[in-house]
């Protein structure tokens, strides 16, 4: 029997006409040997669980529509936001235990506005065209904020230099391949330092949007969706970056936005066009983050108390779970 | 096997001694090998003392998995609609304090509370707040600064809209007003003129026709 061409092959009990075939019971698509005849079988079967699905659905509204208003409502669609397996160390916002450690932490300086943030952000040695303008752009959306290049200095010495200079942050770039793609950024007296994967840069140019460049004015920051424990310090480092009273006239908001694990920083301009409706206007560079460690003290690789590291093979096992 | 001395020189004179018989090319070749272990030598132990680059090598599979997945956390965020719900969240609880002058809900709850009475006297007490109100807004137009030029347009069509007293007329002039903004999508400051002048052209023949119907 020539079964060279692909169109009409014979079915596994080799019988010329597939449509008036009988499958024993047991017979499923994967048994057939032959790849090309399988493949067929394969294709077929799924075009008709597609039109068995259809109609299903079909028949479903139909009796939606018939139902009227008595219809049920409507089920919700499982995301995986839905789905997320619960995290213990989720922040309740009544929590006193979480008010109290705040109250305590390294940050509390910043939030009794003791402090005024002073930032210095540097990169890793020899840095090229890329990261050096993103360092730039970055110096101008962080208010009071100072870029110094790094001609193979140590961070261990330079820590204290900053310390003594009064400085409250330090953003150390990485860079790879002529593109940024780590961020450590460390809370000088004595802060945690939490270092990131940073992806996705896209420097002001590359934005499609036709605005003007950030102004001086001191920018509002939004942290969307840092619910565990760990999330919060995250989410209160990136608070203590900026300045505590925005300027509102300057209309500029520097969002930090958590979604699966992912931070993903953007800076906009809003207007607010009636009460309901708000324009936002893209300028700014933007990246997303995702973290990798948080340790206590300063920048220490060796002898540093880390309070978090990203182990692959306890953390990523589900697909559903979250940490930030 | 012979331990050459640590004196470079020493080892080198050690060399041509112990190679005495040997041809010169070959004792050459023995001394530039020498030289050159211990230059490496004395590098390493230099670049040992310097900062070292730990070269952390990158999983194919988990660099793909990782950017998929941020794809799909990016396109599950919405993030252009949660930054705009934030923004209205805050103009609704009053963080913005009194830069932005949209009274429309404040407005709108105070003639519901009024709707409940009777419509005489709320109709009376309408007139005053709407005097009341703009009144204070013209005072603070005229504070306010010129980048919030679009609110002052708005205050503007309240004012002259003030004349007529009629609550649905005002509704109306915000509704084309709110039309006559998203005719020309709001770029931003830079496109902030043609706006402009979109409006003050409502703002003349409006008036003028309803003068003439009264």
């Amino acid at each position: 029997a020539g079964e060279g061409s692909g169109t009409m092959p014979g079915d596994g009990t080799g019988s010329p006409a597939p449509e008036r075939v009988l499958f024993p019971p047991t017979f499923s698509v994967s048994e057939i040997k032959n790849k090309q005849r399988r493949h067929f079988m394969f294709l077929r079967w799924k075009q008709q669980q597609r039109k068995e699905k259809l109609a299903l659905k079909k028949k479903r509204k139909k009796e939606r529509e018939a139902l009227g208003d008595k219809a049920p409502p409507k089920a919700v669609p499982k995301t995986i936001e839905n789905q997320r397996v619960y995290d213990e160390t989720t922040v309740d916002p009544n929590d006193e235990e979480v008010a109290f450690d705040e109250a305590t932490d390294e940050f509390a300086p910043y939030f009794n506005r003791q402090t005024v943030p002073k930032i210095l952000i540097t990169t890793s040695d020899r840095p090229r065209g890329r990261t050096v303008r993103f360092c730039e752009q970055l110096a101008t959306v962080i208010p009071n904020s100072h870029v110094y290049y790094r001609r193979g200095l140590a961070l261990k010495r330079i820590i204290p230099q900053c310390i003594a200079r009064d400085f409250t942050d330090l953003i150390v770039i990485n860079e790879d391949r002529k593109i940024p793609n780590g961020l450590v950024l460390s809370h000088l007296p004595d802060g945690p330092t939490a270092h990131f994967r940073m992806s996705s840069v896209r420097l002001r140019k590359e934005i499609k949007r036709k605005g003007k460049e950030p102004t001086e004015h001191v920018p509002e920051v939004i942290l969307n969706n840092f619910t565990t424990r760990l999330g919060h310090s995250i989410g209160r480092m990136f608070a203590a970056l900026f300045p505590h009273d925005p300027q509102f006239i300057g209309r500029q908001v520097a969002t930090f936005h958590n979604q699966r694990d992912y931070i993903f920083f953007r800076f906009h301009r809003y207007i607010f066009k009636s009460e309901k409706k708000v324009g936002i206007q893209e300028l700014g560079p933007r990246f997303t983050l995702k973290l990798r460690s948080l340790q206590k003290g300063t920048f220490d690789s060796k002898f540093g108390e880390y309070e978090w590291i990203h182990k692959r093979r306890e953390m990523d096992t589900s697909r559903r779970k979250f940490h930030l | 096997q012979v331990l050459l001395s640590k004196n470079y020189e020493k080892a080198l004179e050690e060399i041509d001694e112990n190679l005495i018989y040997w041809p010169r090319f070959i004792r050459h070749k023995c001394k530039q090998r020498f030289t050159k272990i211990t230059q490496y030598l004395i590098r390493i132990r230099k670049l040992t003392l310097k900062r070292q680059r730990k070269l952390v090598p990158l999983r194919r599979k988990i660099e793909r998995r990782e950017n998929r997945r941020e794809e799909k956390a990016l396109i599950a965020a919405q993030l252009d609609n949660a930054i705009e719900k934030e923004l209205l969240e805050r103009l609704k609880q009053d963080t913005y304090g009194d830069i932005y002058n949209f009274p429309i809900h404040a407005f709108d709850k105070a003639l519901q509370q009024q709707d409940a009475e009777s419509e005489s006297e709320s109709e009376a007490e309408r007139e005053e707040d709407d005097d009341d109100e703009d009144v204070a807004k013209r005072e603070f137009v005229e504070a306010e600064d010129s980048e919030l030029s679009d609110f002052e347009d708005m205050d503007k069509l309240e004012t002259s809209s003030e004349e007529e007293q009629e609550e649905e007329e005002e509704v109306e002039k915000k509704a084309l007003h709110s039309k006559s903004k998203g005719k020309t999508p709001l770029k931003g400051p830079a496109r902030r003129k043609r706006p402009h002048i979109e409006i003050e052209y409502e703002e003349e023949t409006e008036p003028s026709t309803k003068t003439k119907a009264a």
